[in-house]
């Protein structure tokens, strides 16, 4: 059996099928062994070459990508903001279509802009995968996000899941609730209500604007980062009062369920959006956020750039 | 679409042989062999033979028992071949010094061999990688050749053998059988 994903590019979560979504993640959990080897690399996509178009800051996100291409044996160039020539007045398109001249398999773009991984995909025949387009989605986290889920809980399906902090500006939060919600989870969001965007109740979540109220009784705590740069700093007094309000700390955490796991994406504001003794706790998961990130990334790249579906669909 | 032809082996006949091949393995390669199966089949084979080497073929020896799952290194993705799901590789102990005999249920082309062992060799060096197959269908595309085999079937390219096994709820047999259509 073939695994179950016919799309041609990764834009977002949103409209993906639980199968679809159980495609990745089992894959994906295959794919953690390869970092557990001597040699931490498979032949797969040998002669497959991945452009990383990074023009919005990221380490993380831009390093996780290039490992997962490397460790598939494929060959992984990175463009950053600053080096790309968008900063000379080239339009994204055009950036495309010369990329798309050197006839790469991949394209993963990171961009400031909701959309803008959408806008390429119909300008180069490589696969786009969105590692973070503006506000819009950042899919693959949210994929590394179920899949840690997954780990810890051997499920999804009926879990209650609260996503506090900067909902708003969060691309992690909405890919996080398309997932969760497709795979049956209980989605809640919590956060101060200038950061939780109107209309929000329509992706099928429950609001808090108390963050004691939302954590309550829930098996996955994930805390977002506060979004300076996005004007998130406008829409509460100061840091201080915000991490007495949405902070996440020991006496808090203590209203979740006795086993629930704390998440976070990265970078952490500390002492902002989480305490000190949560994020180095037990009960603290992010680095294997962080580990899991390769492998479904890997899972990804193996499902765009290696071969066909069993139905004839593929590059 | 595949009918059968001839049934090769029987279950009485794939017990013997297996049991056959394991004191073979156990008489050349040592008694503290690594057997390897090709996942899945091989697997299965490669784990009914340590339990044999355990009881009886060699009360001193300990075998050991893996696996290994070659999807990630096939020689045709690039071609646009389809995208297989992936096993799993588990190999509970280095392969360092190790004198490996790798296990599959049906040689062919060679193909799944040459991957197999280049798996064997990104988790480190074998002393030594022997190959048992439990049948040889001829036909090979690469210059390899088993160390043990079950049974030798020479087969036409409209022709495949089928290895059928417990394991997956079937009756134990071999056949061969022929395409129709």
């Amino acid at each position: 059996m073939a695994p179950a994903f016919s799309h041609r590019h990764l834009l977002g979560l949103e409209g993906l099928s639980a199968d679809d979504l159980t495609t990745v993640l089992d894959l994906s959990d295959r794919f953690l062994e390869v970092a557990e080897r001597p040699i931490k690399k498979v032949p797969t996509l040998r002669g497959k070459t991945v452009i990383n178009l990074f023009l919005e800051a990221s380490t993380r996100t831009r390093t996780s990508f290039e490992l997962a291409a490397k460790r598939l044996s494929a060959d992984a160039v990175n463009i950053s903001g600053a080096a790309s020539s968008t900063v000379k007045g080239e339009t994204l398109i055009d950036t495309a279509k010369n990329l798309d001249a050197m006839a790469p398999d991949v394209i993963v773009i990171r961009h400031a802009q909701a959309g803008s991984a959408a806008m390429l995909a119909p300008h180069t025949r490589a696969a786009i995968v969105n590692a973070g387009d503006g506000a819009h989605e950042h899919p693959t986290q949210g994929l590394l996000d179920a899949s840690t889920i997954r780990a810890h809980k051997r499920r999804i399906e009926g879990l209650s899941v609260c996503i506090c902090g900067d909902i708003a500006n969060s691309r992690v939060a909405r890919s996080n609730i398309f997932a969760l919600r497709t795979l049956g989870a209980h989605v809640r969001v919590a956060g101060p209500r200038t950061l939780l965007p109107l209309g929000i109740e329509k992706m099928g979540v429950d609001v808090f604007d108390s963050l004691d109220q939302g954590i309550e009784g829930a098996d996955v705590v994930m805390m977002l980062r506060i979004q300076m740069e996005r004007q998130a700093g406008g829409r509460f007094p100061n840091a201080r009062e915000y991490s007495r309000y949405f902070g996440l700390n020991a006496r808090r955490l203590s209203r979740a369920k006795p086993d629930a796991i704390v998440m976070h994406p990265g970078p952490m504001n500390r002492g902002v959006e989480i305490d000190p003794t949560v994020a180095d706790s037990g009960r603290a998961v992010i680095l294997e956020q962080v580990a899991r990130g390769v492998a479904v990334r890997m899972a990804v790249l193996y499902l765009l750039a290696g071969g066909k579906d069993a139905d004839g669909h593929g590059q | 679409m595949f009918t059968v032809r001839s049934v090769v082996l029987d279950e009485v006949a794939v017990s013997r042989v297996l049991r056959r091949m394991a004191y073979e393995i156990a008489e050349r390669a040592g008694p503290n062999v690594y057997l390897v199966g090709i996942q899945t089949g091989g697997a299965h084979l490669a784990a009914r033979m340590a339990k044999i080497l355990a009881h009886d073929a060699d009360p001193h020896g300990k075998p050991r028992l893996g696996a290994v799952d070659i999807t990630l290194y096939r020689d045709d993705l690039y071609l646009g071949q389809p995208k297989q799901e992936l096993g799993r590789t588990d190999l509970p102990e280095s392969v360092d010094g190790q004198t490996v005999v790798l296990v599959d249920d049906v040689l062919y082309t060679g193909r799944t061999v040459r991957a197999a062992m280049d798996v064997l060799l990104d988790y480190g060096r074998a002393r030594a990688i022997h190959l048992a197959v439990m049948v040889d269908r001829g036909n090979r595309e690469l210059p390899i050749q088993p160390d043990f085999v079950g049974v030798r079937v020479p087969t036409g390219p409209n022709e495949s053998v089928r290895v059928m096994l417990q394991e997956r709820g079937e009756t134990d047999q071999v056949v061969l059988r022929e395409k129709v259509g």
